[in-house]
C-alpha cells in the first residue's frame, strides 16, 4: 500500500512512496524546497538514517533542524549555520564586555558616594559622642592624646573651621 | 598531498588516493576522526561535490565549518547546532537584559548627581530607546532538549580567524 499523494522526497527520488514511509510525515508534497535542501547537503539515505534513529516524539523537530541547517548551507556553502553561531559567539563577547565596563561605572560612582559621605559620618559620630558627656570634643585639646587615631586630623579641623559646613559648631 | 600515503578519506573509503584528490588537503591521515564524522552525517560524495562548488580559497574554512556541524550532529542528533544557536540566542538575551537594567542604574545616578532642572516635554512618540540594543535577529524558537553540548559552544572557538564579515 502507498500513499495517494507522493511525499516530496519519493517525488524527488522518483519512487512509490509506501504507507510507513519515514519521510512523507516531514516532508509533505507541497514544500519540494525542503526537502531537495536536505537531500543535496546531507542525502536522502543518511537523513532517513538520523530520522530512524531518533525516537517518533522527537522526529519531527528533528527533520525541522535538519532542514534549517541545509538551507542555511545551501543559502551559505562555506559556513552554513555556522555563520550564525559564530555572530552570536562575538554579540556574547561584546555585551559581557560592555557589561563589565558598566558595572564598573556604577561602582565608581557608589565608591565616590561613599568617599563624600565618609566625612560627614566621622563628624557626626564625634558630635554624638562629644554631646553624651564632654563640654568639649576631646581632640581640640591639644594636651590630650589623639582619642580618635582613626580619624584624619586634618580633615576634621578643615571641617570645623568651615562655616557653612551643615550648620556644626563646635 | 596524496603522494605515497592516502588521506583519510582515500583511506576509510579505500581507494588510491589520486595527486588530486579534493579531500586530501583538508583530511590529513593523522586524523581519520575529522573525515569520519563529515562522512557519517553529510557523505563523502555531498562532501566532495560542496567542496567542488567552492574556490579554493574558502574549502579549508567550508571543511572546518562542516566538521563543526557533524560534531554538533552527533552530539545532538535532534537539534544539532540549532541547539547551540537557541541556547547562544538566550544567553545574548539575558546578557542585554542584565546590560539594560545596568544602564537604568546609571542615569538613576546620573540624574541624582545633576543640578534639579525643569522636566522637558516628553515626545510621546520617541521610540528610541539608549537602553536597548537593536533587538536580535531571531534565527529561530527552538529549545533545546540537550543540555551536553552547551558549555562547549559557549566557549568553542570555530576558527583561527575573523571569518565574520
Amino acid at each position: 500500500m502507498s500513499h495517494s499523494t507522493r511525499c516530496a522526497a519519493c517525488k524527488s527520488l522518483k519512487r512509490r512512496c509506501p504507507k510507513d514511509c519515514v519521510l512523507a510525515p516531514y516532508f509533505p508534497p507541497n514544500n519540494p524546497q525542503r526537502f531537495a535542501c536536505v537531500h543535496k547537503i546531507f542525502g536522502a539515505s543518511n537523513t532517513t538514517k538520523m530520522l530512524e534513529q531518533l525516537p517518533l516524539h522527537l522526529r519531527a523537530v528533528g527533520a525541522d533542524c535538519m532542514s534549517f541547517e541545509a538551507s542555511s548551507r545551501v543559502e551559505d556553502p562555506v559556513y552554513g549555520s555556522v555563520r550564525i553561531i559564530s555572530q552570536l559567539q562575538e554579540q556574547i563577547i561584546e555585551a559581557q564586555s560592555e557589561l563589565v565596563k558598566t558595572k564598573g561605572e556604577i561602582d565608581f560612582h557608589n565608591a565616590q558616594q561613599q568617599l563624600q559621605q565618609q566625612p560627614m559620618q566621622q563628624l557626626q559620630m564625634i558630635h554624638a559622642i562629644a554631646q553624651e558627656g564632654e563640654d568639649q570634643p576631646l581632640w581640640l585639646s591639644s594636651s590630650q592624646q589623639d582619642p580618635f587615631p582613626n580619624v584624619n586630623q586634618q580633615l576634621l579641623e578643615d571641617y570645623n573651621y568651615s562655616n557653612t559646613f551643615c550648620g556644626f559648631e563646635f | 598531498m596524496g603522494g605515497n600515503s592516502p588521506c583519510a578519506s582515500c583511506k576509510l573509503l579505500r581507494r588510491r588516493c589520486a595527486k588530486d584528490c579534493i579531500f586530501a588537503p583538508y583530511f590529513p591521515s593523522d586524523d581519520p576522526h575529522k573525515f569520519a564524522i563529515v562522512h557519517k552525517v553529510f557523505g563523502a560524495s555531498n562532501v566532495s561535490k560542496m567542496l567542488q562548488e567552492l574556490p579554493v580559497h574558502q574549502r579549508a574554512d567550508a571543511v572546518s565549518s562542516l566538521v563543526y556541524e557533524a560534531n554538533a550532529r552527533v552530539r545532538d542528533p535532534v537539534y544539532g547546532c540549532v541547539g547551540a544557536i537557541s541556547y547562544l540566542q538566550n544567553q545574548v538575551s539575558q546578557l542585554q537584559m542584565q546590560l539594560a537594567v545596568a544602564q537604568a542604574e546609571i542615569l538613576c545616578i546620573q540624574m541624582q548627581q545633576e543640578p534639579v532642572m525643569p522636566t522637558p516635554q516628553m515626545d510621546p512618540d520617541d521610540k528610541s530607546s539608549y537602553l536597548f540594543n537593536d533587538s536580535l535577529p531571531q534565527y529561530l524558537n527552538f529549545s533545546s532538549s540537550s543540555n551536553v553540548i552547551h558549555d562547549s559552544f559557549k566557549r568553542e572557538s570555530i576558527f583561527g580567524h575573523d571569518m565574520v564579515s
